[in-house]
């Protein structure tokens, strides 16, 4: 495994390890013989066509879905149905929503506090200077009194992900964060995500967006029908695919 | 400059236009008459038959109303006033006023405790009802219910004294547990709060005259504060109660979800009449000979009842309103079930729920005038039963029904423009 890690030129301290993950839906095998390991530090990029659970699969990490089979360690922290290793790693791992998903009867700094104050029990004034500082990161810090209805979709995104980041956690998963967007509003999202990225942030993005995969990733992983498909580092990726799946999924989001 | 842009194509603006506004013609009271009244030929008509068939519903009502009778002792002298004419014996209001409020066996020297506890039920409910007052105001609704018990059944001031101290060695004890599990800290606290009670209430009767008003049997309530009574308690009950039943039926613990399905389903397939002949009639037998369960509280748990149940059902609807990205969202920052429920769901999902609640607590308040089918003098018992057969007043139907329909509409109107405020406080989507 050190190996693996010098390979793709990050720590080799494991982040996030799954081994032979399975999950249905009913009898629908959505996920099947999932093994991942992601080393603390690494930018994944997980890419496949719709319905091929790639959101599932992140959704996994953070128990938002269960898995039937196989074993998710996050951060030293077994996945089981025990609530408590639950809560503390969803308390360790941030995620951010196509949908955005703010608490619409809270005004932007009651959303980014809310967590650390009921959770991490951190002083209300505490946990309002940690948020105005995130709220400045992703650079809304005068919409703070303002409530998530009055911004535009690309605030609110930013929003949400300062609201992830005052839990100070210590993985990002990303949810499609840009699919919702409009055109002119992915960037400053994506702006945000590389910032996020260059502080050495460990993140699992889902997203089509394939300019970001080449600038930030450093590995990009496709996965069709529930399973892992190829993964390698983007340059590779993009330039020499290797199963055919891989080059039509290619080619029809890159041929156009 | 916008002709010559007009004839070529390409075209680039080089100053943006500034907002201006509208033409005089589109706004102002004479563009809301002509627009909303007499835009065509049918409107116009249509416009002038409700101004003639209002014309003719005041013309019969505002006579009756302003030539009114309001001093004699009965119906005979009263027709001998009106003598004739077409006008109200309102008399009979003034002359059955005490009743009509207090019933007729409360004690007379006592109507300034029912009075007194319903102008402070409006101290009490305003922290509740506007978020915007002082914090600590709340303090007083949480001593109101012991007051006005006092106030309204009288007897010593140790009885609710003790209900409150022991709800107090509850609410300690709650406190104390709450942090480590939030389902045994509410089950340790309701069994402290009733050993407490138990213990005081051998205490209690010793002090039986000590500080004490004239104690009233809940038999001797009547009126329309015996509305008053049934309708504030049993709406603040089953409101927690109903969102209690709400979430219980959304649980993932199958017997938990099974009680709450069982006993919604149950209830809401139950007339309340029967529910209150049950109160009144059936209870009795399966109680031991001798208990002497009091009535109101009887009649109290089943309106209770059969309200939560429906609020429960409004509540559900709300819940299910809610995205279920809330949810996940409120998991994902790590909220445990209680945390999630009341900072993020609950608030939202009431929200949502205000005007289906408000329609069950309107409904119920009017509801409680069905006290009067089992024997029980509440407003409209009086005025059917006291009033109506007396000799005196037998005859003045639309005086006293109109009165009678007058109290609830003011209250039912009340609590209704107040939900509308409420909603409007509590937009957050466009402002």
């Amino acid at each position: 495994m050190a190996e693996q890690a010098q390979a793709l030129n990050v720590s080799n301290e494991v982040a996030i390890s799954i081994e032979n993950m399975n999950k249905w839906y009913g009898t629908f095998h959505v996920l099947r013989d999932i093994d991942l390991t992601v080393y603390r530090g690494e930018r994944i990029v997980i890419a496949g066509p719709s319905g091929s659970g790639k959101s599932t699969l992140i959704r996994c990490i953070n128990a938002l879905e269960e898995h039937q089979k196989g074993r998710i360690e996050v951060d030293g922290t077994v996945l089981s149905s025990d609530v408590k290793n639950i809560d503390k790693i969803r308390s360790e791992v941030g995620m951010c929503f196509q949908h955005f998903n703010l608490f619409p009867h809270l005004t932007i700094l009651e959303n980014c506090t809310l967590a650390p104050i009921w959770v991490r029990k951190t002083p209300k004034k505490e946990a309002e200077e940690i948020a105005m500082h995130f709220l400045e990161k992703v650079k809304i810090p005068d919409q703070a009194d303002k409530y998530p209805g009055q911004l535009s979709g690309g605030q609110q995104q930013r929003v949400a992900i300062a609201r992830s980041l005052c839990m100070r956690p210590r993985i990002m998963l990303f949810d499609e964060p840009t699919s919702a967007l409009d055109p002119e509003m992915i960037k400053e999202v994506l702006d945000t995500m590389v910032e996020l990225a260059e502080e050495g942030m460990t993140m699992l993005c889902v997203t089509h967006e394939m300019g970001f995969a080449r600038q930030v990733a450093n590995r990009v992983i496709f996965m069709d029908e529930g399973q892992i498909v190829e993964q390698n580092e983007p340059e590779e990726f993009f330039n020499n695919p290797q199963s055919p799946r891989t080059k039509l999924f290619l080619s029809q989001i890159l041929g156009h | 400059m916008s002709d010559t842009h007009a004839a070529s194509v390409p075209y680039v603006r080089d100053t943006m236009l500034p907002q201006n506004a509208p033409p005089s013609t589109a706004q102002g009271p004479v563009k809301w008459v002509r627009e909303s009244l007499f835009s065509s030929i049918p409107y116009t008509i249509l416009t002038l038959a409700a101004l003639y068939v209002i014309y003719l519903i005041l013309s019969g009502f505002l006579p009756w109303l302003l030539g009114g009778v309001w001093t004699t002792s009965n119906i005979r002298e009263c027709r001998e006033v009106l003598d004739g004419a077409q006008a109200g014996c309102f008399s009979v209001l003034t002359e059955r006023w005490n009743q009509l409020l207090f019933g007729i066996a409360y004690p007379q020297d006592g109507y300034w405790r029912p009075t007194a506890a319903f102008v402070l039920l409006f101290v009490a409910v305003a922290p509740v009802l506007f978020g915007n007052l002082p914090r600590w105001l709340i303090l007083f609704t949480v001593l109101y219910p012991f007051i006005a018990f006092w106030l309204i059944w009288g007897g010593s001031l140790f009885v609710p004294l003790s209900a409150l101290l022991a709800a107090l060695i509850g609410y300690v004890i709650y406190s104390r547990i709450v942090k480590k599990s939030f389902a045994g800290a509410f089950f340790a606290g309701l069994l402290a709060g009733g050993v407490a009670w138990v213990v005081f209430s051998f205490i209690t009767p010793q002090l039986s005259g000590v500080l004490a008003l004239e104690p009233v049997a809940s038999r001797n309530m009547g009126g329309f504060m015996l509305n008053m009574i049934l309708g504030v308690i049993c709406v603040s009950l089953s409101l927690p109660l109903g969102i209690l039943l709400a979430l219980g039926r959304q649980s993932s613990l199958p017997i938990i979800k099974l009680i709450c399905v069982v006993f919604i389903e149950f209830i809401r397939g139950v007339p309340l009449i029967t529910l209150l002949f049950v109160a009144n009639v059936v209870l009795a037998y399966f109680l031991p000979p001798g208990t002497n369960f009091d009535l109101i509280l009887r009649v109290i748990i089943m309106i209770t009842m059969f309200a939560s149940a429906y609020i429960a059902e409004v509540i559900r609807g709300g819940l299910a309103a809610l995205p279920r990205g809330q949810y996940e969202a409120a998991d994902s920052l790590g909220l445990d079930y209680a945390q999630a429920m009341r900072l993020i769901i609950l608030p939202q999902a009431l929200k949502i729920s205000i005007p289906g609640i408000v329609n069950v607590a309107v409904g119920l308040f009017k509801d409680t005038t069905l006290v009067s089918i089992i024997s029980m003098f509440d407003l409209v018992g009086m005025i059917r039963g006291p009033i109506l057969a007396s000799t005196d007043w037998n005859g003045v139907y639309w005086e006293l029904w109109g009165f009678a329909a007058l109290l609830f509409f003011v209250v039912c109107y009340g609590i209704s423009q107040y939900s509308q405020w409420l909603e409007r406080q509590l937009q957050t989507d466009h402002h």
